[in-house]
């Protein structure tokens, strides 16, 4: 017991003293897992949008299939991946395994189905609302979209956040495709993983707080969000 | 039909003909005409169910009827007629934007620059009484408030035609007034004004012709004075003695 507490004592120490390797890690983290959030976002907001007011043959089985790659295994994406940029792959030609890049990849493939998912869900429910009153002010199907996703603008940074919380939190994959290399793809969640398994529980322990913190931090931003949100509709009700 | 005092030609005028609209195997409108030609305002009354709403909404160019035409000013009806029109629904539909937000969103889709749009926004405030809530949240409005945001939101499309879905089904008197003025002075400027109610009461106040709607069709049509005093048909004299009608 006495062995743990000097160990979260040596954690704290490292976060406080602002230890390169420590913060490295963080910020490599932080630095794949936000890019990740912003090209899924770039791809799935408007993929959902779609979904919600587009009518297409189709569109009903797009999206349950949206929905179910919600739930796609990290492990499995990663697998896929590392298949798709191994040196015998399709992408093999690019060597981007064992990079930051990879695991951006990763990361996007997970986190695109739930932005483009909650944008459907978000976007279609607003729609419903605004269908007619918008088509009497003389705006198209098409062209509803931007005020649709302005409107909704508070749901869609809760699947961004959603999106990220994924995403930063994700091990599977990264390990898989990042390979998990000091001072090249080694990441908060890789990292705690290696270090546990080799007893350095300092840094596995101040690596874990940080995390903690950022989830903790996401998850709070989605409930202010989520409650700003239900006052409004109190109001209005 | 009755007179309906449409000596003079008005703009906005609405012709419908063989009108008809059928969903799940019922027939909900059955028109065979419709003039709306007087200066207005229009009020369409009749129990739940006659059909009021989808009338306005076929009229508006919201759904189109399985059968019939529907014509403004000699003309079929068409996106550049539709242009000139807009509607209030029953429930006010309000971007989740500021109150400002909302009238801003017209005016900028109108192509009015900045300080036009700031100058007409801050009329139009004036002319609902909501000066000095251009900041607040729309959604946060009382009912009545909202609901006056929402017509001042129509008009600033400077319809020709302005639909109105009972506007004033959920509010209280003194709300309900503040609407009927707001949609007298827009129909004295010359806005042609159709509306929806269930008020025999809001009819006699606003009504320059009446409509009224039974199971999908036209009970009877004539001038406001003319229906209250000496209605033609069986079904008004019982709509305005107040008995049930089904």
């Amino acid at each position: 017991m006495q062995d743990f507490s000097q160990e979260f004592i040596t954690a704290m120490r490292l976060i406080l003293t602002g230890d390169a390797n420590l913060w490295e890690i963080v910020l490599l983290s932080l630095q794949v897992s936000i890019m990740a959030v912003l090209i899924a976002a770039i791809i799935g907001l408007p993929v959902g949008a779609a979904l919600a007011v587009g009518r297409f043959p189709g569109r009903r089985g797009l999206i349950v299939l949206l929905n179910a790659l919600m739930g796609l295994p990290p492990v499995v994406v990663g697998l896929l991946v590392y298949l798709a940029l191994s040196r015998s792959g399709p992408l093999g030609v690019l060597e981007l395994l064992y990079t930051p890049t990879a695991m951006i990849i990763a990361q996007v493939i997970l986190v695109t189905p739930i932005i483009a998912a909650l944008t459907r869900q978000t976007v279609q429910t607003l729609d419903a609302e605004y269908s007619e009153q918008l088509r009497s002010l003389g705006v198209s199907r098409l062209g509803s979209v931007p005020t649709l996703l302005w409107d909704g603008r508070v749901a869609l940074l809760t699947a961004l956040l959603a999106g990220f919380g994924r995403a930063i939190a994700e091990v599977g994959a990264v390990i898989i495709v990042g390979g998990n290399i000091n001072h090249v793809s080694r990441v908060m969640t890789t990292s705690i993983a290696l270090e546990t398994s080799k007893g350095n529980l300092a840094l596995a322990l101040a690596l874990g707080s940080i995390l903690i913190c950022i989830a903790v931090l996401v998850t709070a931003g989605l409930s202010l969000l989520g409650s700003r949100t239900s006052v409004q509709e109190m109001h209005h009700a | 039909m009755r007179d309906l005092g449409a000596d003079t030609l008005f703009a906005g005028q609405l012709v419908a003909e063989g009108l008809q609209l059928q969903r799940n195997g019922k027939r909900l409108l059955d028109i065979p005409r419709l003039e709306l030609t007087g200066p207005g305002p229009t009020l369409i009354l009749g129990p739940n169910g006659a059909g009021k709403s989808l009338l306005l909404r076929c009229l508006h160019g919201l759904i189109r009827p399985d059968a019939g035409t529907i014509r403004q000013d000699g003309q079929v009806l068409n996106a550049g007629h539709r242009a000139g029109q807009a509607m209030v629904f029953q429930t006010p539909v309000l971007l989740r934007r500021s109150v400002a937000g909302n009238l801003d969103y017209v005016l900028r889709r109108r192509g009015l620059n900045r300080a036009a749009r700031r100058d007409r926004i801050a009329a139009l405030l004036d002319e609902g009484g909501l000066t000095g809530k251009d900041r607040q949240a729309a959604r946060s409005l009382s009912g009545g408030e909202a609901q006056r945001l929402a017509i001042l939101r129509a008009l600033a499309t400077d319809p020709r035609i302005l639909f109105l879905d009972e506007p004033t089904s959920a509010l209280d008197p003194a709300a309900t007034k503040a609407i009927e003025a707001m949609v007298l002075r827009a129909a004295s400027r010359g806005t042609r004004i159709i509306m929806v109610s269930h008020d025999i009461g809001q009819a006699r106040r606003l009504g320059h012709d009446i409509v009224l709607m039974q199971a999908g069709g036209i009970a009877e049509q004539g001038l406001a004075a003319l229906f209250f005093e000496t209605p033609a048909t069986r079904v008004a004299r019982q709509f305005l003695t107040g008995e049930l009608l089904v």
